[in-house]
């Protein structure tokens, strides 16, 4: 499943230059904000210098189309046309079998939408790479992580749809907060204290930030290892939800079709 | 299904009246069907009132950090960043869907639309007609409120004429950003992403100053893509500022203009990629 999911994307070549192409004009937007930042402050800014800013902004840029940070509604999709009744009588777990798709999306998005951003950013406006060993075992599976956080939280928004008419709107609300708190638009570092607690009590920031801080060195040695035990933490707990939720769903679903 | 019985029974003569009529159906049916789920609507008109304000707290952000960004303090910049924003909305809800075009290309639908007596334009942008938009909207005019309060400029009734027509430029200018980009999906069908970056990367680059972005972008998008007439150029003007980046005093005031000229390129390029289309199914 993991397979189609890659190969479906795959497919769709024009659209990934396309993708690659706005992604770098954001991540150019982006970088001068930032560097204009680090003019005023006289060259640092919460532990960023001009080197590391530029990685945030291309590793972050790179990775929010393996990640996935915006609206999906496939699953809310089949709920709402009633496909999702043939979804549940197969014979594989519904939530796994979402997830393997996911993850071989995640695994195509790589190498199509990830890598030239980071390669062309590197180079037009410099990188830092990173030197702490422990970060660097940990990026990968703290990507890997974060697609898992990504997808979990994705299919729980979506099967509100279970209960509601209309889920565009609550999506739309979803993709919005989660944007602000992963830091996809400003680091989280960067943040007054009171919008840092409120990203910390999320599990938004374990999305984008925690795997880039891994590349920018802001998490170095038993932080980055407590960075990737939150998002274990946070993996467990959200696919728990998602099937507490489903299986509530399913039974409210059996009522319903008599 | 949209009642068209006005164009039908209507003679030839009066082809004009007739044309409009069916505009003016077209878009009452598309306000009326979304007035239908009334506690739907009014989330989405608070979902987009909601995402105006995400798009500030970038800036919030920003000047929790530093006293002035390129040179100009909070509220000068959330005054650009009301413009811009005043102006992108209004133009999302009244073009925004166009980019929906490719779709239609696929399905057939725009087949369809080629062989009514309405212009495919017209009737592409009567199509959707989101009045949720105008839940952002609200955001901008809130921010360019508090923006005013606490910019100092010296009023003059050039400089207010200025501030009321700087959102309607701006919003043809996005408007004409939208058309410019569907046009281009005539050629690269799946290239919808790459509209992105003039449409959405514009509403963002326009709300910022000029001044910290490369010599190369500043002018790419000031005579490629007049973003910079959106906001940039006329807060300059209204603060009485020189240009930084080293443009003439009187390009600053010159919005309505780049709009028109926009507006002309915009539907040349839309014209172009019309006949250059051939349909679907080949």
């Amino acid at each position: 499943m993991a397979r189609a999911g890659f190969s479906r994307w795959a497919t769709y070549r024009q659209a990934a230059v396309a993708g690659m192409f706005t992604n770098t004009v954001f991540g150019i937007i982006k970088l001068s904000v930032l560097l204009a930042v680090i003019d005023e402050t006289g060259g640092t800014v919460a532990g960023y210098d001009h080197a590391s800013l530029s990685t945030y902004v291309w590793v972050s840029q790179g990775l929010i189309a393996v990640v996935y940070v915006f609206g999906w509604s496939e699953l809310a999709l089949r709920v709402r046309t009633g496909d999702i009744a043939i979804d549940l009588a197969r014979p594989v777990d519904l939530q796994l079998s979402w997830l393997a798709t996911d993850l071989g999306r995640a695994t195509y998005a790589i190498g199509a939408r990830a890598v030239v951003p980071m390669v062309v950013g590197a180079l037009l406006f410099g990188f830092a790479f990173p030197h702490d060993p422990t970060a660097i075992v940990l990026i990968a599976p703290a990507i890997a992580l974060a697609v898992v956080i990504s997808f979990a939280c994705r299919f729980l928004v979506n099967l509100a749809a279970f209960w509601l008419v209309e889920v565009r709107g609550l999506i739309t609300l979803y993709v919005l907060t989660m944007n602000l708190l992963c830091g996809l638009v400003v680091p989280v570092q960067l943040f007054p204290t009171w919008l840092k607690v409120v990203a910390y009590s999320t599990p938004f920031p374990f999305l984008l930030q925690a795997p880039t801080d891994l590349v920018t060195g802001q998490a170095q040695g038993w932080q980055a290892v407590g960075s990737v035990a939150a998002q274990l933490g946070w993996c467990v707990v959200l696919l728990g939800l998602g099937r507490l939720v489903l299986s509530r769903a399913t039974e409210k679903l059996v009522v319903q079709g008599g | 299904m949209v009642e068209l019985q006005p164009l039908g029974t209507a003679g030839r003569g009066d082809a004009v009246p007739s044309l409009l009529s069916a505009y003016v159906a077209l878009v009452r049916s598309r306000l009326s069907a979304q007035m239908v789920y009334r506690g739907s609507f009014a989330f989405e008109v608070g979902a987009q009132f909601g995402i105006g304000f995400v798009d500030f707290a970038e800036i919030y952000v920003v000047f929790h950090q530093v006293s002035s960004l390129g040179g100009f303090s909070f509220a000068e910049v959330a005054m650009m960043f009301a413009l811009t924003t005043c102006a992108f909305s209004m133009a999302d809800m009244f073009v925004g869907h166009i980019d929906g075009l490719p779709n239609y290309v696929r399905t057939g639908q725009f087949d369809a639309m080629l062989l009514r007596p309405l212009s495919a334009l017209g009737q592409l942008v009567t199509s959707d007609f989101s009045l949720r938009r105008l839940g952002r909207a609200m955001t901008g005019l809130l921010v360019l409120g508090a923006a005013l309060v606490f910019t100092d400029i010296d009023w003059t009734p050039a400089r207010l004429l200025l501030l009321v027509i700087t959102p309607v430029a701006g919003c043809a200018i996005f408007c004409a950003i939208f058309v410019a980009a569907a046009a281009v999906s005539f050629w690269l069908v799946e290239g919808t992403e790459f509209a992105n970056a003039f449409t959405y990367g514009g509403n963002y680059l326009a709300s910022l100053p000029f001044t910290i972005f490369h010599v190369a972008v500043q002018r790419f998008f000031t005579f490629v893509i007049p973003a910079a007439f959106v906001a940039y150029l006329p807060t300059l003007a209204l603060l009485g500022r020189k240009d930084p980046t080293g443009l003439p005093g009187w390009l600053c005031w010159s919005g309505p203009v780049a709009a028109l000229i926009a507006a002309a390129a915009a539907r040349l390029l839309w014209r172009n990629g019309l006949h250059h289309y051939v349909g679907a199914g080949s």
